[in-house]
């Protein structure tokens, strides 16, 4: 297993090494500083405030922001089921795909509004190169660019002395998408191009095979939406199966390649949240607790999965490795990924709200498909969205702060700022509300018949499924246990005869909404309230948050918050499944 | 409420705005550069033989059991490079077990004829499990390796000769990462190229 652990470590140390660079980047492009790429793209950014009508410098106070923030969003998805809605007639359809159902679209659209992407459909069996470039490749930028504006505001709330304004969304979202967003996913397509990743408006073709068989190879503007459905942590596939099939991720340099693009922006977040505070090491503090965690996802998840199946061991297979195989449990993985980089992907994908998947998650092991569902039990606060994650992590922050503030007696500070109340309320919002939505829908869907007809696999494995279904969505990362079905797909031409369930779609589409946006608004509330705090020199007796003490406090928060509100769903599922080697 | 009307329309125009850079002009612009730069793989990096595609390179095919090719892993679509899904049976799943005994079983009937001393402990995992794109590629070596010796046997070719052409058609790791793997239709193909010699 050596090899293994060498993967991990080089890919940690890289990650790590890269964090200063993008880091200290990314904060200039939040303080509108000059950057290398000022002189191209300044002219799209004024071109950009000229037709929006607006003033970059002009401030808002957080509930403007906010509105802001809901304004496109609304818009956003509006246009976004209209362009599901009207498929049919819209070009660059070369498989002649129908419209979307309306409660199929309703999902989809909240999806991929929300930075989920979460997908009942498959992709290339249901949307055109239309709908895939112009409407979700589109949400795919945006999206991301909203939970880092919200992030960016959030950061300024904390360093601000005594001010009202959290800046300027329409600045902030141009800013990010044309500084950060657009040029790296732009180089990154190319990149992966170059490794045998399609990239084509034409539509499929029919071979015959070596052996006189016939194959139908389906092609599209694939390249362009990988990149940014990595970088952006959106995590929506081109086809069905994400990131395992060929086309998306063909070889052992793409996968290592995609894996860097979840993972560097929101890896960066807390460095560039250190520079802004004038503080570099509550950035590393926060990016210590945040690696923590993700190495121990990585090793139970390696180890879980190259300890090999019960299925497996039942059928009399020998699943360790050998000379020239890698053993474990290699059902719905591929070859090239071998069980570790299937491991590294399952937690980085996980940690990151990306989502995306280059094995299939029904299939993982007990303990290895526990991870995955304990990582977004957090609330996607271990390196989590773009933006959404470190935010997320803020909060429980301030939840530490208040905590260690109570066990000594003092009055909790972070960053010389007093947390009080109001503060502490409205952290409890944003923390609570993921989690509950998740009970809610998951014991909804399981309790009552609505539910059930979505579930694929029997036994314990069934509940996972739609624990895992509720998970996803609630926390905006989009991943699945793929046996759960909301659109049954028959394979006709055009899609033809494929039906989308109510329950689901609904539920689902709802759970992803209130989910992204309860606590992205409970957390410009607390920005703005910090935002007009004065700030204390530090003192004597003030509790420091950059300290190893603190990052050790930070992570017994996040873990017990989690396991309090969650370990009981994870025995009736994955800890069930990983205690015996029973069937069902 | 104002302030509201504004935010909406800023929005509409926002969106408009980033559709057409990013819904429109990033891909198409992306679409051109690639078709320039790299357009065998933009395009799917099809393979001839004899001036006819038979399919891509990166995506397997199934070779429906024929003894004189290699056999890629087990598959939930049948190969299906169109309709794409996960076998998606769980970790506990009776179903997904009695179908690794089958793929076992008639893997072992099928080389045992040509390897008299393979057991079961020798058949590598990927042989009996279905992979994730339904369309993987590779094999592992140790799964070449085992089929080398019928491939050998069927087509009159020399074992080491066959070996060897399996190692030319292994696709290691990229630096430390990723797991080696045999490209089982270029490997097929080279395999009908030696033959035809």
């Amino acid at each position: 297993m050596s090899q293994g652990w060498l993967q991990f470590g080089v890919f940690i140390v890289a990650l790590t090494a890269l964090v200063p660079l993008l880091g200290t980047y990314l904060a200039k492009v939040f303080a509108s500083e000059r950057v290398f790429l000022s002189p191209v793209a300044g002219p799209v950014e004024r071109l950009g405030y000229r037709l929006l009508r607006v003033r970059p410098g002009e401030g808002q106070d957080w509930r403007e922001y906010a509105r802001s923030v809901l304004a496109f969003s609304l818009l956003s998805w509006l246009l976004l089921y209209l362009i599901l809605r009207t498929q049919s007639i819209q070009p660059f359809n070369p498989e002649g795909f129908g419209s979307g159902p309306w409660n199929l679209s309703f999902n989809t659209a909240s999806s991929f509004v929300t930075n989920t992407n979460w997908q009942y459909y498959g992709g290339e069996t249901t949307l055109s190169h239309f709908a895939q470039m112009t409407g979700l490749a589109v949400q795919n930028f945006v999206s991301a660019a909203v939970g880092t504006a919200v992030l960016a505001a959030a950061i300024r709330g904390f360093a601000a002395r005594s001010a009202s304004s959290l800046g300027n969304f329409w600045s902030d979202l141009t800013r990010i998408t044309l500084y950060v967003l657009l040029p790296i996913a732009f180089v990154a397509a190319l990149v992966l191009v170059s490794q045998g990743v399609v990239q084509t408006l034409s539509g499929s073709e029919l071979v015959h095979t070596l052996s006189g068989a016939e194959q139908t190879l389906s092609f599209g503007p694939v390249a362009s939406q990988e990149a940014i459905k990595l970088l952006g942590t959106n995590g929506g596939g081109f086809f069905n199966v994400n990131s395992a099939f060929p086309f998306e991720n063909p070889n052992s340099a793409t996968n290592i390649f995609e894996l860097f693009l979840m993972l560097a922006i929101p890896a960066s977040l807390p460095y560039a949240f250190g520079r802004i505070v004038g503080n570099r090491r509550q950035g590393w503090a926060i990016y210590a607790a945040m690696m923590a965690m993700f190495v121990a996802s990585v090793a139970v998840v390696y180890v879980a999965e190259q300890h090999g199946s019960p299925a497996q061991h039942a059928a009399g297979l020998v699943t360790h490795a050998f000379d020239g195989s890698s053993g474990g449990n290699m059902e719905g993985k591929e070859v090239r990924n071998g069980i570790v980089q299937s491991s590294l992907w399952t937690a980085v994908t996980t940690v990151t709200s990306a989502g995306a998947v280059n094995a299939a998650f029904d299939s993982l092991t007990g303990i290895g498909g526990l991870v995955p569902l304990a990582n977004l039990s957090t609330g996607e606060v271990i390196f989590g969205g773009v933006g959404s994650g470190l935010y997320g992590m803020l909060m429980l922050v301030l939840l530490t702060v208040f905590i260690a503030g109570l066990m000594v007696g003092r009055t909790p500070e972070f960053l010389g700022k007093k947390i009080e109340a109001r503060e502490v309320k409205l952290v409890l919002v944003a923390v609570l509300a993921t989690p509950l939505l998740v009970l809610i829908g998951t014991a909804w869907a399981v309790a009552g018949d609505d539910g059930t007809q979505s579930i694929y696999n029997p036994g314990p494995q069934g509940f996972s499924e739609s624990l895992y279904a509720y998970m996803s969505q609630a926390n905006n990362n989009g991943s699945a246990f793929a046996g759960y079905t909301g659109f049954l797909q028959p394979n006709a031409p055009g899609n033809a005869g494929a039906e989308a369930f109510d329950f689901p779609n609904l539920l689902g589409g709802v759970v992803m909404l209130l989910g992204r946006f309860m606590p992205m608004i409970a957390v410009l509330a607390v920005a703005g309230s910090l935002a007009g705090k004065q700030v204390a020199p530090l003192g004597a007796g003030t509790f420091r948050a950059d300290s190893p003490t603190f990052v050790v406090l930070l992570l017994g928060v996040v873990m017990i918050v989690a396991a309090l509100t969650f370990f009981p769903a994870f025995l009736l599922g994955p800890v069930v499944q990983g205690l015996t080697g029973q069937l069902f | 409420m104002n302030g509201l009307r504004k935010d909406l329309t800023t929005a509409a125009v926002a969106l408009a705005f980033f559709t057409l850079l990013l819904g429109a002009a990033y891909p198409l612009a992306i679409t051109g550069v690639a078709r320039a730069l790299f357009p065998g793989a933009a395009n799917g990096s099809k393979v001839e033989v004899g001036g006819r595609v038979v399919g891509s390179e990166l995506i397997g095919q199934d070779f429906g059991g024929d003894p004189r090719y290699f056999q890629g892993r087990p598959s939930a679509t049948e190969y299906s490079a169109d309709v794409t899904y996960f076998n998606n049976l769980g970790p506990n799943s009776r179903e997904l077990s009695e179908l690794f005994a089958e793929e076992l079983k008639a893997y072992l009937t099928r080389e045992r004829h040509y390897d008299k001393g393979l057991t079961a402990a020798e058949i590598p995992v990927d042989a009996v499990t279905t992979s994730a794109s339904g369309v993987d590629p590779h094999v592992s070596e140790a799964n070449a390796r085992v089929q080398a010796h019928r491939v050998a046997a069927v087509r009159g070719l020399p074992l080491d000769r066959v070996l060897e052409l399996v190692a030319a058609h292994t696709e290691g790791r990229f630096l430390v990462f990723g797991e080696a793997g045999v490209n089982v239709l270029t490997l097929n193909i080279a395999l009908d190229r030696e033959e035809g010699k």
